[in-house]
């Protein structure tokens, strides 16, 4: 039980709808240990995303227990969720999320600007993120100068500069093709091999199977909670995605 | 910190200058007008004040009155009613600084082969300290000019320059109505009264002489006006009350008789003149008031653009750790960088466009510290108090919401 990184027990999260509470998780049990690499998949509306924003303390659970490293995040105050996002937290989001007015390194650099980090200490350890993720030559470029998989890259690097225990990726790849996706999943592997825990969120199997632990939602709930290996067996029970579904909701694609 | 915080500011206000650039100008122009209308008004008291001073401080002017005759009533200050008796008399009452009477007329003087029509006060010496007058060059008539009817002259600055150019005049003799007179000094450089007489297109003679050698009298010693300076202002209301009591004695008037003199309080007019003036600038400086605040909501509004425009940045940054006060800042920051650099443009501009009205068309401006200080800190003021709410409204915002705007 302790020395989890994520430890939840019995969150419900309901929104005031004007019908009264609709409620979008209903009493999820999740712990997750250090160096696990979760994958969260689960069609649209199931409660995934929700979940996600209160792992990622940027929505609070309405009842229930949360516990990150150690500490009771679901009672902290505003500014201390700000403090946990800056420090244990990095985030990888879909849209890459990069500031296009500002460049690569600075870009890298932001979280330490509100961890109080000196100017010269945070372009230095920005550049040796970016180093990691092989995109240092374009410490000085904007984000508009590189391609898609590279501004995920930058954005990984990003969630590594304050020396996170945790990274929360919310569909990292759905803005990529193939084959830059599984560049972006490989960068995760080897990360969490270095000992980071990730939790992912995503629609594709294919890059769920990158992931060790597969974590599966419907209806505000944790239906399937199990090694990848056995999900790939229980994916044939289930139907698969359909290609109209992810128009649905990534309408903007086209 | 603060300076990343100012560059951050600096470079959202780069990213989109045109915008930037128009916000500032609602504050250049603010500041730029309250600067200069202040300078113009406070040029205008101070010009006022001058011609105030010009005329003298605390006086009474007391004009001989009307007589009815045969039905024909006259105007005041065309009856012999007063003499220079009267004159002594109120010098002896309490209150009283310096009594001046004065016999004016108007004579052709000629010097040379100029001549020159002008007004001829013939005056007493006390005359000089009431209209605190100096003499520039040469020496005043004394007591004893007065007593010898000397024919001695003073000449305003004007009369100087008209009859003898560069020439030096003291001690030289010009002829005042064909009567030979030695220039005794020259005058200093009074300007112009209030109502816009030269004030120095004038000769002094002593009193003595105006009234038997050059314009005659028709009592011996009347004179046509008394020039009476109280000791101070406070004092102004009871000198005027016991003037008036003691003509009246003096005179012999019975109660249901008008007064044969008229008393007019100077202050009063020049007190006018100078409220005038004080409301006029207050007035300018309220109009240009309203254009700092528009200026202000000006900014405002494109705060509140810029925002709802960088919703998706703010809620990035507060997904890497940003506390709303990180944000909060971020946003009051740039909208003080905006009105600060607005005010300073602003304050060059309305200090050169003061000095140009100076140069140009001669307008007396004043600059003060005190009121640059002032249109500085509104402009500031203007700057947190418009920008804060929209920075707010940022610091406010659901991260959650923030990162799903498109």
């Amino acid at each position: 039980m302790t020395g989890n990184v994520i430890q939840v027990s019995g969150l419900h999260k309901a929104y005031d709808t004007p019908a009264g509470p609709f409620p979008v998780l209903k009493d999820v049990d999740l712990s997750i240990a250090p160096g696990e690499f979760v994958a969260i998949m689960g069609p649209s509306g199931s409660g995934k995303s929700t979940f996600m924003n209160i792992l990622g303390c940027l929505d609070r659970p309405s009842s229930g227990e949360y516990v990150l490293d150690g500490k009771a995040v679901s009672t902290m105050s505003k500014d201390d969720l700000a403090g946990v996002r800056g420090g244990l937290i990095g985030f990888v989001f879909q849209g890459f999320n990069l500031l296009p007015r500002i460049s690569l390194e600075e870009n890298v650099a932001l979280p330490l600007v509100y961890s109080h980090v000196e100017k010269e200490e945070r372009l230095r350890k920005a550049r040796v993120m970016l180093d990691k993720v092989g995109l240092g030559q374009y410490a000085k470029s904007l984000p508009n100068r590189i391609s898609g998989g590279q501004q995920q890259r930058v954005a990984i690097a990003r969630a590594l500069v304050n020396s996170p225990h945790l990274i929360l990726a919310d569909e990292p790849t759905g803005n990529l093709d193939t084959k830059t996706s599984e560049e972006i999943m490989a960068l995760f592997e080897e990360l969490n091999r270095e000992g980071i825990t990730i939790v992912l969120v995503t629609h594709e199997p294919d890059i769920a199977y990158h992931a060790k632990r597969l974590v599966r939602f419907r209806d505000g709930r944790i239906v399937h909670d199990g090694d990848v290996s056995h999900a790939q067996h229980d994916d044939h029970g289930e139907p698969a995605i359909s290609p109209s579904t992810l128009l649905g909701t990534e309408g903007s694609l086209s | 910190m603060i300076y990343t915080l100012l560059g951050q500011a600096w470079s959202a206000m780069g990213a989109n200058r045109l915008r930037t650039f128009l916000t500032m100008l609602g504050m250049v122009i603010g500041v730029a007008a309250v600067v200069l209308m202040t300078a113009i008004g406070q040029g205008a008291q101070l010009a006022v004040a001058e011609s105030i001073n010009s005329m003298g401080a605390n006086l009474f002017i007391v004009l001989s009155g009307s007589t009815t005759s045969s039905g024909v009533r006259v105007g005041t200050g065309n009856a012999p009613t007063l003499t220079v008796a009267d004159g002594d008399a109120i010098a002896a009452l309490p209150g009283v600084a310096e009594v001046a009477p004065i016999h004016p007329g108007s004579a052709q003087v000629v010097y040379g082969n100029n001549n020159w029509n002008t007004s001829v006060f013939g005056v007493t010496p006390s005359y000089l300290d009431v209209r605190s007058w100096p003499v520039e060059a040469g020496l005043p008539f004394t007591d004893t000019d007065l007593r010898s009817v000397t024919r001695v002259a003073l000449l305003g600055k004007t009369v100087a320059t008209t009859l003898f150019g560069d020439e030096d005049p003291v001690g030289k003799t010009i002829r005042i109505r064909n009567s030979p007179f030695q220039v005794a000094g020259v005058l200093s450089r009074k300007g112009q009264s209030l109502d816009g007489r030269d004030q120095d297109d004038t000769i002094l003679i002593p009193l003595t002489t105006a009234q038997r050698k050059v314009f005659g009298t028709s009592f011996p010693g009347s004179v046509r006006l008394i020039q009476v300076q109280a000791s101070s202002p406070e004092l102004m209301a009871s000198v005027e009350k016991s003037m008036n009591s003691l003509l009246r004695q003096r005179h012999r008037l019975r109660d249901n008789q008008d007064d044969d003199f008229a008393i007019r309080n100077l202050t009063a007019v020049a007190d006018s003149a100078a409220e005038t003036t004080r409301i006029m600038s207050l007035l300018l400086g309220a109009i240009a008031s309203v254009s700092l605040l528009v200026g202000g909501i000006g900014i405002m509004n494109i705060m509140l653009v810029s925002v709802t425009e960088r919703t998706r940045e703010i809620g990035i940054r507060m997904a890497i750790g940003a506390k709303e006060s990180d944000i909060l800042i971020q946003f009051l920051l740039e909208a003080i960088v905006i009105s600060v650099a607005g005010c300073l443009i602003g304050l060059v501009i309305g200090i050169g466009g003061a000095l140009l009205a100076n140069a140009i068309a001669n307008t007396t401006v004043v600059i003060s510290g005190s009121s640059v200080l002032l249109a500085f800190g509104v402009a500031a003021t203007v700057g947190i108090f418009f920008g804060f709410y929209p920075a707010r409204k940022a610091a406010r915002l659901d991260p959650i919401e923030a990162l799903r705007y498109q």
